[in-house]
C-alpha cells in the first residue's frame, strides 16, 4: 500500500518544496540587504497589480507552458531534456523563416504556419541528441547541452551574417510583415473606452499554449502512444518484453518535446518581437525544467507552475527595476526548485511520509 | 610558420587545458566513486567568483583560491547531501548546483562590487603571476630547447603546475592505496563495500568533497590567473566540455591529461583564426571555431571514437538490499 | 562445564513500514555444526541473517555470540565478531582480481601492495587447506559462479570468520557444483567453523544439516534434530498444513508440432555467444520443460522466442517461419502469432510494477481492438476485463486498482498468468513460473500450465528448480553452455542424470 494519500504527494509536496525554496530566497534577498517582504509585495504589485503586469505574466507564462511540457513528455520516457533552450532558439529561426519569407494572407493561418514551422525546428533539432541516445547510447544530458552552445552559435552565425538586413548593425532579422502579427491581449480584451493590458506582449499564443496542455494531457494518458511511453519511462526491460520498440519511444518522445519547445517561437517571437534577435529565448527552455518538475510532469501542474514563474519572473524584473536586486535572482529562485522538487524530493517526503503512517497506525489502533 | 607561434598556440593550449584538466580529474573522483556530476560547471562558475571577490578584498590571490574552494565545497556539499543522503537524482541535482552558482554569482557580485556582476580587476597579488624556472632566461637562446623550455614549460602560473602534478598524483592514489581500491569498488559495486564493513556513504562523500576542491582550484584558476576578474558565466561550458573528456579518458587520469590536451589545443586554435588560415590557407568561420570543442563533444559521446564503458554503479543512489 | 552456542539470538523483532518480517524470534546454534533454516519465500530468513551481519537493525531482541551479548550496528561488528556471509547475489566487484575483492575492506595499511603479497601467501594457505582453489590474478567478471562464490567463501575466511552464513548457496549451482560445496562445508565444520545454511529445498537440508530450524511468516516455527525428521514433516512445518509434492496430471495428448526451432543461434550485444546451435520442438498438448542451472542460455532463448532478442536460424510456428531480425521480430508480432510469454522476472519483465493491475492487464495487448475506443484506449473495457480476470485466477485482492508492486508474489505471477492464458495462446512460453512464490500459490500455477496443456496447447517451460521440471514435463531437454545437451522421457531418467548433463557431462563422459 502506499504511505501517502495520493493528494498529499500531488500538492503537499511540492507546496512544501516551495515554500523551502520561497524560504531560503528570501534568506538570500535578505543577505544582499534588501527587506523579502518589501520585495514580495513588489513583485504582486508588477505582476500581479493590474492588467499591464499580467499580460506580461503571462506572456512569460506562454513560454513556460511549451517548455515545461516538452521536458514532462520527456521526462515521462525518463529522458531528461535539457537542450529546450536550443529547440527554442531553432523554433525562432523556423518562424522567423516562415514569417519573413511566405507571404501570409492572415495573421490565422500566419499563426498556424509559424506554429508548424516552429514545432518542426525544434523537433529536428532535438532529433540528433535523440538519435545518438537510441541508437549509440550517448548520454542525452549531455548532447542535449552541446546542442544548446551549437544553436547558440548557428543562430550568432546566422544573424550576424545571410538573415540579418543589409545596412542594419543589429544582430538581428528584418521586422516580420504586419499580416503575420498576432492580436496581443490589449487588441482581444479592449472594449471602447477601457484599453486592458496596454502595451503588453501577451498575445492569442497563451490559448495555443492551453490547447497544447490539453493535447499533451490526451497523449499522456489516454492514447496508446502515451501508454507506451509511459511503461518505457516506468520500466525499459518490461516495453522490451511488452513489444515497445526503445529506439521509437526515444524518438518520439524527444521528437514531440522538442516540438512543444520550438513552438514557443510563435509567442516570444512572432507574438511579441515580430522579429528574430539575439538571446531571444532568455533562459525559458531551462526554467521548462523547474516548472515540470514542480508540476509533477502533469499538464495541470505544468499550466499552474508556468504561472508562477511567469509571475516570478514578471516581478523579477519589476525588482531589477526597483531595487538593487538583479534579474539573476529569478536564476536562484528556479534553481532552488528544481533542487527541492528535483533532487532533494525525498528530504520532504520520507519524514511526510513517516508522519502519514503514524497517524494511520493510530487510526488502525 | 615558425618555431614561436607553434609554442604560442601549444602555450595558450596549456593554458586553456588546465581549468579542464581539474574540472576533468574532480569528475574522475566523483564519478569513480559512483555519484555523476553535471555540476561541474557550477563549481567552477561559484569558485571563479569567490576568489576573484575575495582576492580583491585581500589582495592575495592565495586567499583567494582558498574562498574559491570553500565555495565549490558548498556546492559538493549540497549535491553530496542531494545525492548521497537523500538518494536523488544526481542529474537534476547537478543541473540545480549549476542554475544555483549561475545566478547566486551575479546577485552577490551586483550587491558586493555594484559593477553590473562582475568583480573590479585584480593586479599584483590578487592574481596568479607567471613563474619563470631556474635557468629559463640563461638559455633562452639555445636552439630549441631554449624556446621551448621558455615559452611553453617555464613561464606558467603555479597553478598550472599544481594542476599537472595531480595527474600522477590521482593515478597512484586509485591504483596503488587502499582509499582508491575502496574508492573505485564503491562506484561498481557499492554492496560489496558495504558489505565488506565500509561506509558507501562516507566513501562518496569524501569522492565529492575532492571533486569540490579540485573545481574550486579550477575555478580560481580562470578568475585569478587566467583572466584578472570575474565575469557573469565566465566558465563557459568548460565543465560539460570536462565531462566528455572525462568519457573519451574512459575514467583513466593518464587519459584525462591527454583529452584535456585536445580540447585545450581546439580552444586555442579558435583565439588564433590566423594560425589556421595560414595552415589550411582559407577563412574559416570565427563561430564554427567556437563550437568545434562542443561538436568534438558530441562525435566522442557518439562512441565513434571507442566505446566508453562508465563505472557500473554510476548515477545509482545506493539502497541497501537483502 | 558446556560450550556456550556459537550464536543465540534472543526475541528478534524486525518490521518494515507495515510489514512485520520477523516475529519475535529465538534460535540457538551450537559451535561446529551445520544449522539449517529453511522455509518460504517471505518467510523471513533473509531478513534474520541480515540482521545477525549488521545489515539491518533489529527493532528488539538480543544476541550472543559465544556467549557474549554483542551488538552489531553494522557488517563490520559483524566481521569483527567473527561472522562471514556469503550473499545470495554475490558482492564482488565484477571487473576487480579475485585478489583485490578479497583484499576490499581487509587491507592492512593505506598502501596497497603489501596488503596484497600478504593476501597472495594466505589465500594459498586457505586453498591447500580448505579445497577452495581460486587464480588470484583472475577478474571476477571472467570466472564462473561456482568460482565466484569460493571467493565469496575465501573473503569471509581471509577475515578470520568463525561463522559462516550461506544464504541459497546452490541456487546458481549445478548439483555437481553443489556437492562441492558441501564437501567444502563439510571441510570448515571439521575444522571447528559454524555454519548457517538458508535455503528453500528441503533436500538439502537433509543432506547437509546437523539440525534444522523452520521459519514461517516471520515466525520460527520449530528447531528439530535433522535426524529426526523428515522432508514431509519440514514440509508440513514449512507451508503449516499438509502439501502435495507431487502434481497430478494425465498422460499428454501429443498433437501436431506447433513450434519447430531449428540451428538457432543468439550473439548478445556484449558479442557473448548465448546460444549455440540449437534445435527442438514442442507439440500441441505437452510441456516441453528445458532444465538447466541459470545462466546457460535459457533466458536468451525465451527473449527470441517472445521477440525482444535477434537471433540467427529458423524458427517454425504452425509451419510458417517467424522474423528473427527485422521489423516483425518484436512482443507485438509474436503475440499475433498465438506465442504468449510468461517472462521470468516478473518484476523487471512483466509487470510495470508502479502500474495499477488494470494497467498490467492491458500489458503487452495495448493494441488490442477490444481495448480502444477512436483515437483513445478504453480505459473502462480494460477494467472491466481485468475485474473478470483476477476473478478467474483468484487474485487478491481482487481491486484492479491495486499497483502491481502491492501484490504479494504469489499474487502478481497470477496476474501475469491471467492476462497470458486468458489470451488463448497456441504456445506459452512460461520462464521460472514459481519463482518467489508462496507454496499455496505454487500449486495452483502448476495446475493452470496443466490444464492448458490438457485443452492442447504446446507449453514451453523453463525452469532452474529440478524439480519442477521433473513435476511437471512431459518432455525434458537440458541446456549448458547454450547448448542443447539432449532430451529424455521424465519415466526414463533421475535428478542424477540430468544433474549430469545440466554440468555439461553426458553418460559417456561419466562412464
Amino acid at each position: 500500500m502506499d504511505a501517502m494519500p495520493k493528494w498529499a504527494d500531488v500538492v503537499l509536496i511540492p507546496l512544501i518544496s516551495l515554500i523551502l525554496a520561497a524560504i531560503l530566497s528570501a534568506l538570500v534577498i535578505l543577505a544582499i540587504g534588501e527587506s523579502p517582504v518589501e520585495a514580495l509585495n513588489l513583485m504582486i504589485e508588477g505582476a500581479l497589480g493590474s492588467t499591464y503586469g499580467w499580460g506580461y505574466t503571462l506572456y512569460y507564462a506562454t513560454n513556460f507552458i511549451f517548455t515545461g511540457l516538452a521536458v514532462s513528455v520527456a521526462f515521462h520516457a525518463r529522458m531528461f531534456n535539457i537542450g529546450g533552450e536550443g529547440q527554442a532558439m531553432l523554433g525562432g529561426l523556423g518562424v522567423a523563416l516562415i514569417c519573413l519569407y511566405i507571404p501570409w494572407p492572415h495573421w490565422s493561418l500566419a499563426l498556424f504556419g509559424a506554429a508548424i514551422a516552429a514545432a518542426l525546428f525544434g523537433a529536428a533539432w532535438a532529433a540528433i541528441p535523440a538519435f545518438l541516445q537510441a541508437k549509440r547510447g550517448s548520454h542525452i544530458v549531455i548532447t542535449t547541452i552541446m546542442f544548446n552552445f551549437i544553436a547558440a552559435a548557428l543562430l550568432n552565425y546566422l544573424l550576424i551574417g545571410a538573415l540579418k538586413p543589409t545596412g542594419s548593425m543589429e544582430p538581428a532579422t528584418g521586422k516580420f510583415p504586419e499580416a503575420t502579427h498576432l492580436p496581443s491581449f490589449q487588441d482581444m480584451f479592449s472594449f471602447g473606452e477601457t484599453a486592458l493590458f496596454r502595451g503588453a506582449p501577451a498575445n492569442v499564443s497563451f490559448f495555443v499554449a492551453i490547447i497544447a496542455c490539453f493535447a499533451v494531457w490526451a497523449l499522456i494518458w489516454k492514447t496508446k502512444l502515451g501508454y507506451e511511453i509511459r511503461s518505457f519511462g516506468h520500466s525499459e526491460t518490461a516495453a522490451k518484453y511488452a513489444g515497445i520498440s526503445p529506439t521509437k519511444i526515444i524518438m518520439v518522445s524527444m521528437l514531440i518535446s522538442g516540438g512543444l519547445a520550438g513552438m514557443m517561437a510563435i509567442n516570444n517571437v512572432q507574438g511579441e518581437a515580430e522579429r528574430l534577435v539575439l538571446n531571444a529565448v532568455e533562459g525559458a527552455g531551462f526554467i521548462g525544467i523547474a516548472v515540470a518538475l514542480m508540476g509533477r510532469s502533469h499538464p495541470f501542474g505544468v499550466f499552474l507552475a508556468a504561472i508562477l514563474f511567469g509571475f516570478l519572473y514578471q516581478g523579477g524584473a519589476e525588482l531589477a527595476l526597483w531595487t538593487k536586486i538583479p534579474r539573476e535572482m529569478i536564476v536562484v529562485i528556479q534553481a532552488l526548485v528544481i533542487l527541492f522538487t528535483g533532487a532533494l524530493d525525498d528530504m520532504v517526503r520520507a519524514p511526510l511520509e513517516r508522519m502519514f503512517l503514524a497517524m494511520r497506525r493510530k487510526g488502525d489502533a | 610558420m615558425d618555431l614561436l607561434t607553434i609554442l604560442q598556440v601549444l602555450d595558450s593550449t596549456m593554458r586553456l587545458a588546465v581549468p579542464l584538466l581539474l574540472a576533468c580529474l574532480a569528475g574522475l573522483y566523483s564519478e569513480r566513486a559512483g555519484i555523476f556530476d553535471i555540476g561541474l560547471e557550477g563549481k567552477m562558475l561559484a569558485a571563479a567568483f569567490l576568489s576573484a571577490a575575495v582576492a580583491y578584498t585581500s589582495g592575495s590571490a592565495w586567499v583567494g583560491l582558498g574562498a574559491g574552494i570553500v565555495a565549490s565545497l558548498a556546492l559538493s556539499a549540497v549535491h553530496g547531501l542531494a545525492s548521497i543522503t537523500f538518494r536523488g537524482n544526481q542529474l537534476i541535482s547537478g543541473v540545480a548546483i549549476n542554475f544555483l552558482a549561475a545566478g547566486l554569482t551575479v546577485v552577490v557580485a551586483q550587491s558586493w562590487f555594484g559593477q553590473g556582476g562582475r568583480t573590479p580587476q585584480l593586479a599584483g597579488a590578487a592574481r596568479f603571476e607567471p613563474i619563470t624556472l631556474p635557468f629559463a632566461e640563461a638559455i633562452r637562446d639555445v636552439a630549441f630547447i631554449g624556446p621551448v623550455y621558455y615559452e611553453l614549460i617555464s613561464g606558467h602560473t603555479a597553478l598550472v603546475y599544481i594542476a599537472l602534478l595531480f595527474v600522477p598524483l590521482t593515478w597512484w592514489v586509485m591504483y596503488r592505496t587502499r582509499f582508491g581500491l575502496r574508492l573505485r569498488a564503491v562506484g561498481e559495486n557499492p554492496a560489496a563495500v558495504d558489505t565488506a564493513g565500509i561506509s558507501v556513504v562516507g566513501l562518496r562523500y569524501v569522492a565529492v568533497l575532492i571533486c569540490g576542491v579540485l573545481c574550486g582550484i579550477a575555478g580560481a584558476y580562470l578568475a585569478t590567473a587566467l583572466q584578472a576578474s570575474f565575469v557573469k558565466d565566465m566558465s563557459a561550458g568548460r565543465g560539460f566540455i570536462a565531462l566528455a573528456a572525462l568519457i573519451f579518458a574512459k575514467w583513466r587520469p593518464w587519459y584525462v591529461l591527454y583529452a584535456c590536451l585536445l580540447f585545450g589545443f581546439l580552444q586555442a586554435m579558435a583565439l588564433r583564426p590566423d594560425v589556421i588560415e595560414s595552415v589550411l590557407s582559407f577563412k574559416v568561420n570565427a563561430q564554427l571555431l567556437d563550437v568545434l570543442p562542443y561538436i568534438l563533444t558530441v562525435i566522442i559521446l557518439a562512441g565513434f571514437v571507442g566505446k566508453a564503458i562508465p563505472p557500473r554503479a554510476g548515477g545509482e543512489p545506493y539502497v541497501k538490499e537483502r | 562445564m558446556t560450550t556456550a552456542p556459537a550464536i543465540e539470538l534472543k526475541g528478534i523483532s524486525k518490521s518494515f513500514g507495515p510489514v512485520q518480517a520477523n516475529k519475535d524470534i529465538s534460535i540457538c546454534v551450537m559451535p561446529g555444526t551445520i544449522h539449517g533454516i529453511i522455509g518460504e519465500n517471505g518467510a523471513g530468513k533473509s531478513t534474520l541473517m541480515s540482521i545477525l551481519y549488521g545489515f539491518y537493525k533489529a527493532d528488539a531482541g538480543e544476541i550472543f555470540i559465544a556467549g557474549q551479548k554483542t551488538t552489531i550496528p553494522d557488517s563490520q561488528a559483524a566481521i569483527a565478531a567473527g561472522i562471514g556471509m556469503v550473499f545470495q547475489h554475490f558482492k564482488l566487484v565484477e571487473n576487480f582480481t579475485v585478489l583485490e575483492n578479497i583484499v576490499l575492506g581487509a587491507e592492512d595499511s593505506g598502501l596497497l601492495r603489501p596488503s596484497l603479497a600478504r593476501a597472495r601467501r594466505e589465500l594459498k594457505a586457505l586453498a591447500d587447506e580448505y579445497e577452495l582453489n581460486v587464480d588470484p590474478d583472475a577478474v571476477v567478471q571472467d570466472i564462473g559462479v561456482g568460482m565466484q562464490q569460493r571467493v565469496e567463501i575465501l573473503k569471509a575466511l581471509y577475515r578470520r570468520a568463525d561463522i559462516l552464513i550461506l544464504d541459497e548457496p546452490t541456487g546458481v549451482l549445478t548439483p555437481a557444483e553443489a556437492d562441492h560445496l558441501f564437501r567444502i562445508l563439510e571441510n570448515l565444520k571439521r575444522e571447528g567453523k559454524t555454519i548457517i545454511l538458508i535455503t528453500h529445498k528441503l533436500r538439502e537440508i537433509m543432506d547437509a544439516t546437523d539440525t534444522v530450524s523452520v521459519m514461517r511468516r516471520g515466525e520460527m516455527t520449530a528447531t528439530v534434530k535433522t535426524a529426526d525428521t523428515s522432508p514431509a514433516e519440514l514440509a508440513e512445518l514449512m507451508v503449516g498444513r499438509k502439501v502435495l509434492l507431487q502434481v497430478e496430471k494425465a498422460p499428454a495428448q501429443v498433437g501436431a508440432t506447433i513450434l519447430d526451432v531449428q540451428n538457432l543461434n543468439v550473439t548478445d550485444n556484449k558479442g557473448v555467444h548465448r546460444v549455440k546451435d540449437v534445435s527442438f520442438n514442442v507439440k500441441a498438448g505437452e510441456i516441453l520443460g528445458i532444465a538447466g542451472v541459470s545462466g546457460n542460455g535459457q533466458s536468451e532463448l525465451l527473449e527470441v522466442l517472445g521477440g525482444y532478442e535477434k537471433a540467427t536460424g529458423q524458427i517454425l510456428m504452425n509451419g510458417t517461419p517467424i522474423d528473427l531480425t527485422g521489423a516483425k521480430s518484436d512482443g507485438r508480432s509474436r503475440r499475433a502469432r498465438g506465442i504468449a510469454h510468461v517472462p521470468e522476472d516478473r518484476q523487471r519483465e512483466g509487470l510495470i510494477m508502479d502500474y495499477q493491475a488494470w494497467e498490467n492487464v492491458a500489458f503487452g495487448y495495448h493494441h488490442d481492438p477490444a481495448f480502444q475506443s477512436g483515437m483513445f484506449m478504453n480505459h473502462a473495457a480494460i477494467k472491466a476485463d481485468t475485474v473478470e480476470k483476477m476473478a478467474r485466477f483468484d487474485v487478491r485482492p481482487p481491486d484492479p486498482r491495486l499497483a502491481a508492486k502491492s501484490f504479494s508474489g504469489g499474487n502478481q505471477q497470477k496476474i501475469v498468468l491471467a492476462r497470458e492464458i486468458e489470451r488463448n495462446p497456441d504456445l506459452l512460453l512460461i520462464g521460472q513460473p514459481t519463482r518467489g512464490v508462496d507454496i499455496g500459490a505454487i500449486e495452483f500455477i502448476h495446475q493452470q500450465i496443466v490444464a492448458l496443456r490438457d485443452q492442447g496447447k504446446a507449453i514451453l517451460l523453463v525452469s532452474v528448480e529440478l524439480e519442477e521440471i521433473l513435476a511437471l514435463s512431459d518432455r525434458i531437454a537440458v541446456m549448458f553452455d547454450g547448448r542443447m545437451m539432449g532430451e529424455r522421457m521424465p519415466q526414463d531418467t533421475d535428478e542424477k542424470e540430468l544433474g549430469m548433463m545440466m554440468a555439461g557431462m553426458t553418460k559417456e563422459d561419466a562412464a
